[in-house]
């Protein structure tokens, strides 16, 4: 007998399971969005998503990181309806169509009790390069630098090659990090570790209180104003990408991401609302 | 024994379906890395470097790093799990003891990426005060054995559990001292099961993915000292794969299949060495 309710429970426990994924699909699928790519959009994108669902409570938004290249991806072969890159489309990305929601600059950032607070752009080079090894030599500790460079396939990783000049395999890195958040505690808790991550997750960590230094960029202060004035030297559109109109949702989505009502959420994540420029 | 009908077709089914699931996965591995291994020759796995979109497919590095960061902390959680088996099973008071094994329970239950957590912000800065960059194969393998450590311990005491009370009589009876008794016959009568416990341990620690992306580096090399960063193949899976394309995710399916063999081995040979040593001691 005891076996009986055991085999009836377990039973009753898988076939409860299937049902409520069958029905959970069925009601939601036509309202349901999945969005995946750069880990730099993500925490906005969230944040949007949240108050889209509070305006239509049937909709349902699925927010999933894997870099810049998934995103496109995953727009391309349908497996997400929108795409989320943090980079202008390339040439040979012309099938997809981009649509701006903020605009984001790329910083070098240290720990906060570096001493250093600003290098020029060959000193960058060098160290990326492994030619400057030691802070001494730019005016630091006399102690060996931590060199931490973004994993391939990341638009961050892209837009600093672009701007230095230079190659993948040019850099000779220490550390290896996924996505920006890695960065930042890695350099937190490195005092002699540099690396760069978008301007907007670093001043937001800056603002929770994270030992990190915001480098300038070619003498120009990675703020947000100079994001917004255009003059900052690395900065990049944040997008959503999506194969087709086909789909209402989606395009409702990004028409109410580019609105101004979001303009609030887009600076409280440290980025200049679209339609600032 | 009585036994339900019903009950039976229950277990019997469980079985059945894990068995089906585990070769859906070895066969999806392979039609997914198969293409790569009959278009490639195979010995692009261990020549040049690891630049797939560059058609470069030097595999070695890592499996060199997956090896190492494993051989460090099963080194280091064995002896030390071992020792704390020892103390909580014979020495401890039974207060001590009975809060001695909640704790370990509880040290096994934390998720892995808490560890890796811990080892971003607080191990790796204080190696990296000691010995730049931080970020090493001496990290992961710390991360790793705090992981594997609660489960070696828990195996240890209950290998000590199971020992008869007749020979545990008969060692009093002999005068053997405590650690006389642990020496010549707890330790030897439950090496059989301790060896199949930690070669599983072991698969455990090759496996792990999150922890160890996030305190070894991720730098692709063959790491020259215990301090250098390292990338091991489940690490690399976890950072290339959502971008890979093409024979590039072919290669990374290619990595996953060699881990699975390695599992395979692994999972063998703690039957091989349980079963073997099944004669001599119970």
């Amino acid at each position: 007998m005891k076996g009986m309710s055991t085999f009836r429970y377990v039973f009753g426990l898988l076939g409860g399971f299937i049902v409520a994924g069958l029905t959970s699909c069925g009601q939601s699928a036509p309202e349901k969005l999945v969005l995946t790519g750069s880990s730099t959009v993500a925490p906005l994108v969230s944040e949007i998503a949240r108050a889209f669902e509070q305006q239509h409570p049937e909709s349902r938004i699925d927010v999933q990181t894997g870099g810049s290249s998934r995103g496109i991806n995953d727009a391309r072969h349908k497996l997400a309806d929108i795409g989320m890159v943090s980079r202008a489309l390339k040439g040979n990305e012309a099938d997809l169509t981009a649509q701006t929601i903020a605009w984001d600059g790329i910083t070098l950032i240290l720990h906060g009790s570096n001493p250093v607070k600003a290098l020029s752009r060959n000193q960058v080079l060098d160290i990326y390069t492994k030619k400057i090894t030691n802070w001494s030599q730019v005016g630091g500790a006399d102690q060996p630098i931590v060199v931490v460079n973004k994993a391939e396939g990341r638009s961050t990783l892209e837009l600093f090659l672009q701007y230095y000049q230079l190659n993948g395999s040019d850099i000779q890195a220490d550390i290896i990090i996924g996505d920006n958040q890695q960065g930042l505690k890695t350099v937190s808790g490195n005092p002699y570790a540099i690396g760069y991550v978008s301007i907007g997750a670093a001043n937001y960590e800056l603002d929770q209180g994270a030992p990190i230094r915001v480098l300038p960029i070619n003498g120009i202060d990675a703020t947000l104003d100079n994001v917004e004035k255009g003059i900052f030297p690395i900065s990049r559109p944040l997008n959503l990408v999506t194969l087709d109109q086909s789909n209402a949702l989606a395009q409702q989505f990004i028409t109410f991401a580019q609105s101004p009502a979001v303009a609030k959420l887009v600076s409280g994540q440290f980025f200049v609302p679209a339609h600032a420029n | 024994m009585r036994t339900s009908a019903q009950f039976d077709l229950a277990l019997k089914g469980a079985a059945w379906l894990s068995i089906v699931v585990l070769t859906l996965i070895i066969v999806f591995v392979l039609y997914r890395s198969g293409p790569f291994l009959f278009a490639e020759p195979v010995h692009v796995l261990w020549t040049g470097a690891w630049a797939p979109t560059e058609g470069l497919f030097n595999m070695l590095p890592m499996l060199v790093g997956s090896l190492l960061v494993t051989m460090v902390a099963v080194l280091m959680a064995v002896p030390l799990g071992l020792v704390i088996a020892i103390f909580g099973h014979f020495y401890a008071p039974p207060v001590l003891r009975s809060m001695y094994l909640k704790l370990i329970e509880l040290m096994a239950g934390i998720p892995s990426v808490v560890y890796g957590l811990w080892g971003l912000v607080v191990l790796v800065p204080v190696i990296n005060a000691w010995i730049p960059p931080g970020a090493s194969v001496l990290a992961a393998g710390i991360v790793l054995a705090l992981m594997i450590l609660p489960l070696i311990t828990l195996v240890a005491d209950d290998c000590f559990q199971g020992i008869p009370d007749a020979w545990r009589k008969a060692a009093h009876a002999l005068s053997l001292t405590r650690w006389g008794g642990i020496r010549t016959l707890y330790l030897p009568a439950s090496h059989a099961r301790l060896f199949a416990g930690i070669t599983l341990q072991t698969g455990r620690a090759l496996g792990e993915t999150m922890a160890v992306l996030m305190v070894c580096g991720n730098i692709v090399q063959v790491p020259k000292s215990l301090f250098e960063p390292a990338r091991t193949l489940t690490a690399n899976i976890a950072l290339e794969m959502a971008y890979a394309t093409g024979s590039h995710t072919q290669a990374l399916f290619v990595s996953g299949l060699l881990l699975l063999l390695m599992a395979l081995l692994l999972v063998w040979l703690a039957s091989r060495i349980q079963r073997s040593g099944r004669g001599d001691s119970l």
